[in-house]
């Protein structure tokens, strides 16, 4: 039985469709990310699995329970990670903890186990007020108190938004964690680097899916031959990658362009173009490419590539 | 002095026994696209604070834009620019609204907002969205049309708080587009961000640890000096150094 299984999900609001006729399913123990920009519906989606939004049509069960039929089963199943901050400010990072242990009816001891990890880091702030927590500190929080009833499936909605690179490598650790206790985690970021983490991941662009598959496979079904270029004068270099007729994508990537080529061209042609425009050091090497690069050719297909 | 738009001394900043921004001295130099990275908590905000005229600094001493940031906070804040992620523009005014609203708290004449409308909106392709209201563009457009507002008045300096979390990845390197052109105006750009290969389109980089500043050069130096293949591995690098816990 797949831990989530969604056929043609629909939500709109108004005239965005924010959600559309999205079909997929989530094996159990699975690590399944959603990846896309803010506004791709990733939100939405979450909402409706988490039995707190009606979907307008379709049908989507969690660990087995119909969203709208069930949604009392599933609230016992599911832990649910929102996009903002939504445990009691004004309550201490114990009180909520506790909080919630007794609304689902367990103790925080009955499965302390499972939080351990990263409770153990919060810990010497047990009673301080959840509001005057650190973004990271929040975040190790909200993850504990939504693992402290033990759930089958987790819902995390961008938990390393806004949150700087160390941090978000820890989490990334801890859920890999947790995905070997054979729990089923939902995860969704804007950070591409993540997504390689993930069994599967979903590109989600205006409510659809681009594609569902392993990092690997998406990376391997890029078209294109992909080449990253850099000179002396990478300011300048953009315009004329762009100004020549053969490139058929440029893309900064960190300190080099990400370059492909329709037929005609080649990086020696290009390079021979580019020392003519005045560049030095011009440097053209083929590359493996990333899922951003994917998920940017992919975006670019979509219906609305702006 | 003359090169610098941005300089600072000592400068400090404590909330009670806190130190967040501890003794902190640098320059940022005209035109300039300067990177300020640091982990949550390591008192970017807080230093920004400072140098924007919004926080009176504990000790030591700033200047921005040829202003002293302790006495002179209101100069300062005309001639600035800020866009943060979080605050970018009115969603219930249309796109027009909002250059007018800003144009004339930046003290502009209306000659002036309408001429630099008409130039920011074809720049941008941005000519059918006039009479649009905000709260209907797509985010990506809103960050876009942010930032121009931002530097509609022609700061010499404009900061930038994460201003492309969330942001597609087309849209991202669109949005660095327009900081390269606003630099190459002359306008400095003092920008924070948690997306390292971002780091790396900066001319200086500096990267905050425990409200300290423990590097500071370009990207290629740093990379040099910390024997790393990228951005991301310097940052791992001093970042994890950090003791403190609390933002």
């Amino acid at each position: 039985m797949a831990a989530v299984s969604v056929e043609n999900l629909c939500k709109s609001y108004g005239k965005v469709q924010a959600v559309n006729k999205l079909s997929f399913a989530v094996e159990e123990g699975e690590l399944y990310g959603i990846i896309g920009p803010d506004g791709a519906g990733k939100t939405t989606l979450f909402r409706i699995l988490a039995t707190l939004m009606l979907p307008d049509g379709g049908t989507a069960r969690v660990a087995g329970y119909d969203v709208v039929n069930d949604y009392r089963t599933i609230r016992n199943l599911i832990g649910y990670m929102p996009g903002r901050f939504s445990l009691y400010q004004d309550l201490t990072v114990e009180e909520n903890l506790n909080f919630f242990a007794t609304v689902f009816s367990t103790t925080v001891d009955e499965n302390y186990s499972l939080i351990e990890d990263i409770y153990k880091q919060i810990e010497p702030f047990k009673k301080r007020l959840a509001g005057k927590l650190s973004g990271g500190m929040k975040q190790k929080l909200a993850l504990s108190c939504a693992l402290i009833h033990k759930p089958e499936v987790l819902f995390l909605d961008e938990p390393t938004t806004g949150v700087d690179p160390v941090s978000r490598k820890e989490f990334w650790n801890m859920l890999l964690k947790l995905k070997r206790q054979g729990i089923t985690i939902m995860v969704s970021t804007p950070y591409m680097d993540e997504a390689t983490l993930c069994d599967r991941i979903a590109l989600i662009q205006n409510g659809e899916f681009l594609e569902v598959d392993t990092p690997r496979h998406i990376i391997d079904r890029y078209p294109d031959v992909l080449w990253s270029v850099k000179s002396d004068k990478m300011h300048r270099l953009l315009d004329d990658l762009r100004s020549y007729p053969h490139v058929k994508s440029s893309f900064s990537f960190g300190e080099t362009f990400h370059v492909t080529f329709y037929g005609q061209g080649s990086p020696g042609e290009l390079e021979a173009y580019l020392s003519d425009r005045g560049h030095q050091s011009v440097e053209i090497r083929k590359i493996a490419p990333s899922v951003e690069d994917c998920f940017m050719l992919l975006g670019r297909k979509g219906k609305n590539g702006k | 002095m003359e090169n610098e738009v941005i300089h600072t001394e000592q400068l400090t900043k404590c909330f009670g026994s806190f130190t967040a921004v501890d003794h902190i001295s640098f320059d940022v130099k005209h035109g300039e696209i300067f990177g300020f990275l640091g982990a949550n908590g390591a008192g970017k905000t807080t230093a920004m604070r400072m140098l924007c005229g919004l926080s009176h600094p504990t000790s030591g001493k700033g200047n921005v834009a040829g202003f002293d940031i302790a006495t002179q906070g209101e100069e300062i804040k005309k001639h600035i620019g800020y866009m943060s992620q979080k605050f970018s523009l009115y969603e219930d005014l249309k796109v027009w609204e909002n250059l007018r609203l800003f144009g004339g708290i930046y003290g502009m004449t209306t000659k002036d907002i309408a001429r630099k409308t008409d130039e920011m909106l074809e720049y941008l392709g941005f000519e059918a969205e006039r009479n649009t209201f905000v709260s209907a563009l797509p985010l990506g457009w809103k960050q876009k049309l942010a930032f121009s507002v931002s530097i509609l008045h022609e700061p010499k300096v404009v900061f930038l708080d994460e201003p492309t979390g969330g942001v597609d990845p087309v849209t991202r390197r669109q949005f660095w587009e327009l900081i390269y052109h606003a630099a190459d105006r002359g306008i400095t750009v003092f920008v924070t961000t948690h997306y390292m290969d971002e780091a790396e389109y900066c001319d200086r980089v500096s990267i905050m640890v425990d409200g300290r500043i423990e590097a500071l050069d370009t990207p290629d130096s740093l990379k040099a000096k910390y024997h790393a293949e990228t951005m991301n591995d310097v940052f791992q690098q001093l970042a994890r150094k950090a003791v403190r816990q609390a933002d």
